[in-house]
C-alpha cells in the first residue's frame, strides 16, 4: 500500500511513504525516537511534566475515580456540612540533599502541604507527618530537620498533630523521606480551582521564578556551579489570606512546583478550556537564575518553585491583588505576567521580547542540561 | 550544537596541570578550563562551552557590532558594512 | 547578561529585519547549520518576523540528531556492563537505541551519570579507580577541544580506567554533501558561530568558491541571526559568493589555533554515518592510533555492533532541508517531543522539537493535538 503524504506549500513534489505489513510502528528504533516508557518507572515520571501527568491519568485516576480527585486541584475538597468544606492534601518529600541554601527537607515538607491546602482557598489547620528513615542516618540530622519543621509550622500557624516513623535498610531512603498530609477548612461559597479561569482574567506571580530548582541543583553539586541563590521555600497561606481579603474574584491559585510555571499554567489553561498568554518582558527572574539557565540550557519557566504562587484574577481586581501581594512578606516582587483569553483553548503562549508569539508546552520528562 | 555562553574570568589558577579559571555568569560561578585561550586575563570575557573557554570575546568588536546598528536607527541608512 | 542581552535588543533586531525587507527583491532559501540557531530562531519567533521571501531551512546541526543508531546501541551495551560508570552530556539520554535508552539502563541499575563537562568524567575516573569510566564523546567541532582534553588529561594523570566513545562530526563535509545533492535547494548558508570560533572559517572559502554560494558565519542571539541573514541576503542580491563573518566578537578567520592543535593531536579524519543522510566521507573524527587505548569501542569490544534504521520518519529530509517539520504526516501525532519519531524531534535542538514547542499553528493535517 502506497501512502502519499500531503505536500507543503513550497514543494509540489509529493513524498511517498511505503507502508507494508513489515512497517514498524512509529515508536522505537525507527528513528531515534525516545521511548515512551510505559512499563517501568523512570525518574522522568516524577519530574512534574507530561510523563507524570500521563502516569497519574493511566494508573491512578483510572482506578480511583471520584470527583474531588479528578478535579485535579492541589487539594481535594469535600463538603462537610452545609456551608463548610474540608480541604485535604498530601505530599512526599524526597529531596536530595536534605539541606540546601534557604531551606531543608523539613521546611519543604511543611510548606509544600500548607501551600497545597491553601491553593484551593482553605485555611490550613493541621498536618500529619510520616518519616521513612534510612539505617545509619545521624540522629542529629533528624533533630535538625524536625526543628525546622517545628519552625515552619509555627510560621504557618499549623500544628502537626499525628505522625509515623519507619526505618529501612541502609541504601534505601537517601537518608530520609518525609510525607505530610494537611487539612484545612473553607467556606463552601469559595470557588477557587484550576477550571475557574475566565477570558479577560490577569495572571499574577508572587515573585521571582526558578530560585528553588536552581538552589537544589547547586546543592547537589553534580554540575559544579555556585551561586548566592537560596531556595524560596515558604508557607504562602498568610499571603493568600491577604489577597483574599481584598478580592472575592480570585479564580485560580496554584503553586508552580516541579514542572515550573509553564506546566502549572498549561494545566490551568487545559482545565479551564482557555488560552493563557504570557509576556516575556514581565517575567521576574533573578539574574543568577538567568545565568544558571543560560549556562545549562534551561528555561526558567520549567524550574521548580516552592515559595511562589500563580493567581488568576478578574481584571478589575488585578491591581488591588498585586498591591496586597507586594505588601505581604513573600510577595514583594509580585508581578502581572499575563492574561487569559478565550483562544487558543487549552494552550499557553508566550509573547516574546521581540513581539512574536510562540507556544509554551508542558515539561516532557526529566529536566536535563544540554550542550546543543 | 554549541551552547556557548559568555562569562567573565574572575580568577585564574592551575589545577592538575591544566590552566583553569573561575568564570562568572551573572552571579553564577563555575570552573572552566582555559587551556585553549592561554592569553586570557582576569576581567576578560570568554565563550564557555561544556566547561571550556573556546574563544575570548573582543569587547571592541562587540561594541562595533552594536554601534553600527545603532547608527542604522539614527540615520535610517546603512552602508554596506565592511564585514571582514 | 553582558554580551547576551545587548544582542536581544528588540529595537535593533526589528531595524535589522526592516533592512532585510528593504534589501530583498526575491525569495531566497538559506540554511542555518546549527541546532542552537534553529532553537533561537523559533524560540524568539524570528521566522514569524522575517520577510516572507526569506526561507530558512534547518540543517543537520545537532549531534544528537545525527548520531547513528548503532552508536547508541554501543553506548547502551557499554553502559549496562557491571562496574562501568557511563557518563554523558544530558542531551543523549533520551535517544533510543534498538532496545531501550540510557534512561532504561539507569532504571535497571546501570550507573549512568550526566556530566556538564568532560573533565567531570575524568574526575570520576580518578575518584573511582576500581571502576571503568566511559565518556560519550559526541559533538561537532565546537565540543572537540573539550572532548579531546579529557583524553589528554587522562593520559597525563596516567588513568587506566578512562575511555571515550566517540561520535564526532564535522560541518564542512556536511555542507558539501548537501550542496552536491541533486535535490539541493539551499542558496546560502548561515555557518555555525561556535563551530567557527574553534575552527575559524577558512574551510568555507573553497566551498563558497566551488559551489558559488555565500556563507555567513552567524551567532546565536536574535540580533546575530538577523545580522547573518542580512549579510547573506545582501550577498545573494549582489550575486556574490563571499564568506562573511557576522559574529566578529567571537570568530576569526583562523579560529582558535590552540584548540585546533589539540584536536589534531588526538583525532584524525574518518568517514561517518549521519542519521537520515548516510555515510559522508571524511565527515567524522576518530581517535588516532596513539590514543587507541582510550577508545571505548575497542576496550569493550563493541565494534561489531550493527543496526538497521528504517527510514520511516523524514528526519533525514528535514535535516537536508528538503522538507519542513510540519510537512511530515507524523508531525504532532504520533510524533511529539515526548514521543518523538525523529532525530529532529528528540533533541531540544532538533528542528521538529523546536517547531513543536514553539509554533503557534496547530499541527499539520493528519496530526491531532497531543492532549
Amino acid at each position: 500500500m502506497r501512502h502519499i503524504i500531503a505536500t507543503g506549500l513550497k514543494h509540489p513534489t509529493p513524498v511517498e511513504l511505503i507502508m507494508t505489513e513489515k512497517t514498524p510502528d512509529l515508536q522505537g528504533p525507527v528513528c531515534p525516537v525516545p521511548k515512551k516508557h510505559t512499563e517501568t518507572i523512570m525518574l522522568g515520571h516524577g519530574s512534574g511534566g507530561k510523563m507524570m501527568a500521563d502516569l497519574i491519568k493511566d494508573v491512578f485516576y483510572s482506578r480511583l475515580e471520584n470527583e474531588p480527585l479528578l478535579a485535579g486541584n492541589d487539594a481535594g475538597v469535600v463538603e462537610l456540612t452545609d456551608g463548610l468544606c474540608l480541604a485535604i492534601s498530601t505530599d512526599a518529600h524526597v529531596v536530595s540533599p536534605l539541606f540546601f541554601s534557604g531551606g531543608d527537607i523539613g521546611r519543604l515538607a511543611v510548606c509544600g502541604t500548607v501551600n497545597d491546602v491553601s491553593m484551593v482557598g482553605a485555611v490550613p489547620l493541621y498536618l500529619t507527618a510520616s518519616f521513612i528513615l534510612e539505617e545509619g542516618l545521624d540522629i542529629k540530622i533528624l533533630e535538625k530537620v524536625v526543628e525546622s519543621m517545628s519552625k515552619a509550622a509555627e510560621e504557618a500557624g499549623v500544628d502537626i498533630i499525628s505522625g509515623d516513623t519507619k526505618v529501612v535498610a541502609h541504601g534505601e531512603a537517601d537518608g530520609l523521606y518525609i510525607s505530610t498530609t494537611g487539612v484545612g477548612l473553607l467556606d463552601s461559597r469559595i470557588e477557587i480551582g484550576g477550571s475557574k479561569a475566565k477570558p479577560g482574567d490577569k495572571v499574577l506571580v508572587s515573585g521571582t521564578i526558578g530560585d528553588h530548582g536552581i538552589a537544589v541543583l547547586e546543592a547537589r553539586g553534580e554540575l559544579g556551579f555556585k551561586t548566592q541563590l537560596e531556595s524560596d521555600v515558604a508557607p504562602l497561606n498568610h499571603l493568600i489570606e491577604d489577597i483574599m481579603a481584598v478580592s472575592k474574584n480570585i479564580h485560580v491559585l496554584r503553586d508552580p512546583t516541579r514542572g515550573g510555571v509553564a506546566t502549572a499554567l498549561n494545566e490551568i489553561a487545559r482545565q479551564s478550556g482557555v488560552g493563557i498568554i504570557l509576556d516575556e518582558n514581565s517575567l521576574p527572574v533573578k539574574p543568577a537564575v538567568v545565568g544558571a539557565c543560560e549556562m545549562l540550557g534551561f528555561d526558567p519557566l520549567y524550574i521548580a518553585n516552592e515559595g511562589k504562587l500563580l493567581a488568576v484574577v478578574s481584571p478589575e481586581d488585578a491591581d488591588m491583588v498585586l498591591v496586597a501581594m507586594r505588601k505581604s512578606q513573600y510577595g514583594q516582587e509580585a508581578a502581572v505576567i499575563g492574561q487569559v483569553e478565550a483562544e487558543p483553548a487549552g494552550r499557553l503562549l508566550l509573547k516574546t521580547a521581540l513581539g512574536a508569539t510562540r507556544i509554551i508546552d508542558v515539561l516532557a520528562g526529566e529536566l536535563l542540561p544540554r550542550i546543543c | 550544537m554549541c551552547l556557548g555562553v559568555p562569562g567573565k574570568i574572575i580568577e585564574i589558577y592551575e589545577k592538575q596541570g591544566l590552566q583553569m579559571a573561575q568564570v562568572d555568569f551573572s552571579g553564577v560561578r563555575r570552573e572552566a578550563c582555559i587551556e585553549h585561550v592561554p592569553e586570557a586575563k582576569i576581567g576578560d570575557y570568554a565563550i564557555i562551552h561544556v566547561g571550556f573557554a573556546i574563544s575570548l570575546l573582543s569587547e571592541e568588536e562587540a561594541q562595533e557590532t552594536l554601534e553600527l546598528l545603532r547608527q542604522v536607527i539614527a540615520a535610517g541608512e546603512m552602508e554596506d558594512e565592511d564585514l571582514p | 547578561m553582558k554580551y547576551l542581552s545587548e544582542y536581544r535588543d528588540a529595537e535593533l533586531v526589528h531595524s535589522t529585519i526592516a533592512k532585510i525587507a528593504e534589501r530583498i527583491t526575491q525569495p531566497w532559501t538559506m540554511m542555518e547549520i546549527c541546532g542552537g540557531q534553529t532553537h533561537s530562531i523559533i524560540k524568539n519567533g524570528l521566522d514569524q518576523l522575517l520577510p516572507e521571501e526569506v526561507e530558512l531551512v534547518h540543517g543537520p546541526g545537532c549531534p544528537v540528531c545525527v548520531t547513528p543508531l548503532e552508536l547508541i546501541d554501543k553506548a547502551l551495551e557499554i553502559a549496562s556492563l557491571p562496574g562501568v560508570i557511563f557518563t554523558s552530556y544530558g542531551d543523549m539520554l533520551r535517544v533510543p537505541g534498538s532496545r531501550g535508552d540510557l534512561f532504561s539502563i539507569r532504571a535497571s541499575g546501570g550507573d549512568v551519570r550526566v556530566v556538564y563537562s568532560p573533565l567531570d568524567a575524568v574526575r570520576l575516573a580518578q575518584e573511582n579507580p576500581d571502576r571503568e569510566v566511559v565518556f560519550f564523546a559526541i559533538g561537532f567541532e565546537t565540543t572537540a577541544p573539550a572532548n579531546v582534553m579529557s583524553v589528554i588529561q587522562a593520559e597525563r594523570l596516567k588513568l587506566d580506567n578512562f575511555s571515550i566513545l566517540v561520535s564526532h562530526v564535522r560541518v564542512p563535509p556536511a555542507i558539501e554533501a548537501i550542496l552536491s545533492s541533486p535535490s539541493n535547494r539551499v542558496q546560502g548558508f548561515l555557518a555555525a558561530g561556535h563551530v567557527c570560533a574553534v575552527m575559524g572559517y577558512w574551510e568555507y572559502l573553497p566551498l563558497a568558491e566551488k559551489y558559488h554560494i555565500p556563507i555567513t558565519v552567524t551567532g546565536f542571539e536574535p540580533l546575530d541571526i538577523t545580522r547573518g541573514i542580512l549579510a547573506t541576503v545582501e550577498s545573494l542580491e549582489a550575486g556574490t559568493n563571499v564568506v562573511k563573518n557576522a559574529y566578529i566578537r567571537t570568530v576569526t578567520e583562523k579560529g582558535n589555533r590552540s584548540a585546533q592543535a589539540v584536536i589534531n593531536r588526538v583525532f584524525e579524519n574518518c568517514d561517518r554515518k549521519w542519521r537520515g543522510i548516510g555515510i559522508i566521507p571524511g565527515s567524522g573524527w576518530r581517535l588516532k592510533p596513539a590514543y587507541a587505548h582510550f577508545d571505548a569501542e575497542k576496550r569493550f569490544h563493541v565494534e561489531a555492533i550493527q543496526a538497521d534504521e528504517s527510514p520511516l520518519c523524514i528526519s533525514g529530509q528535514v535535516l537536508q532541508g528538503l522538507k519542513k517539520p510540519d510537512q511530515c504526516q507524523a508531525f504532532g501525532a504520533p510524533c511529539t517531543p515526548e514521543n518523538p519519531l525523529g532525530a529532529t524531534m528528540v533533541s531540544d535542538e532538533g528542528a521538529c522539537a523546536a517547531y513543536y514547542r514553539y509554533r503557534t499553528q496547530t499541527p499539520h493535517a493528519g496530526g491531532i493535538d497531543h492532549d
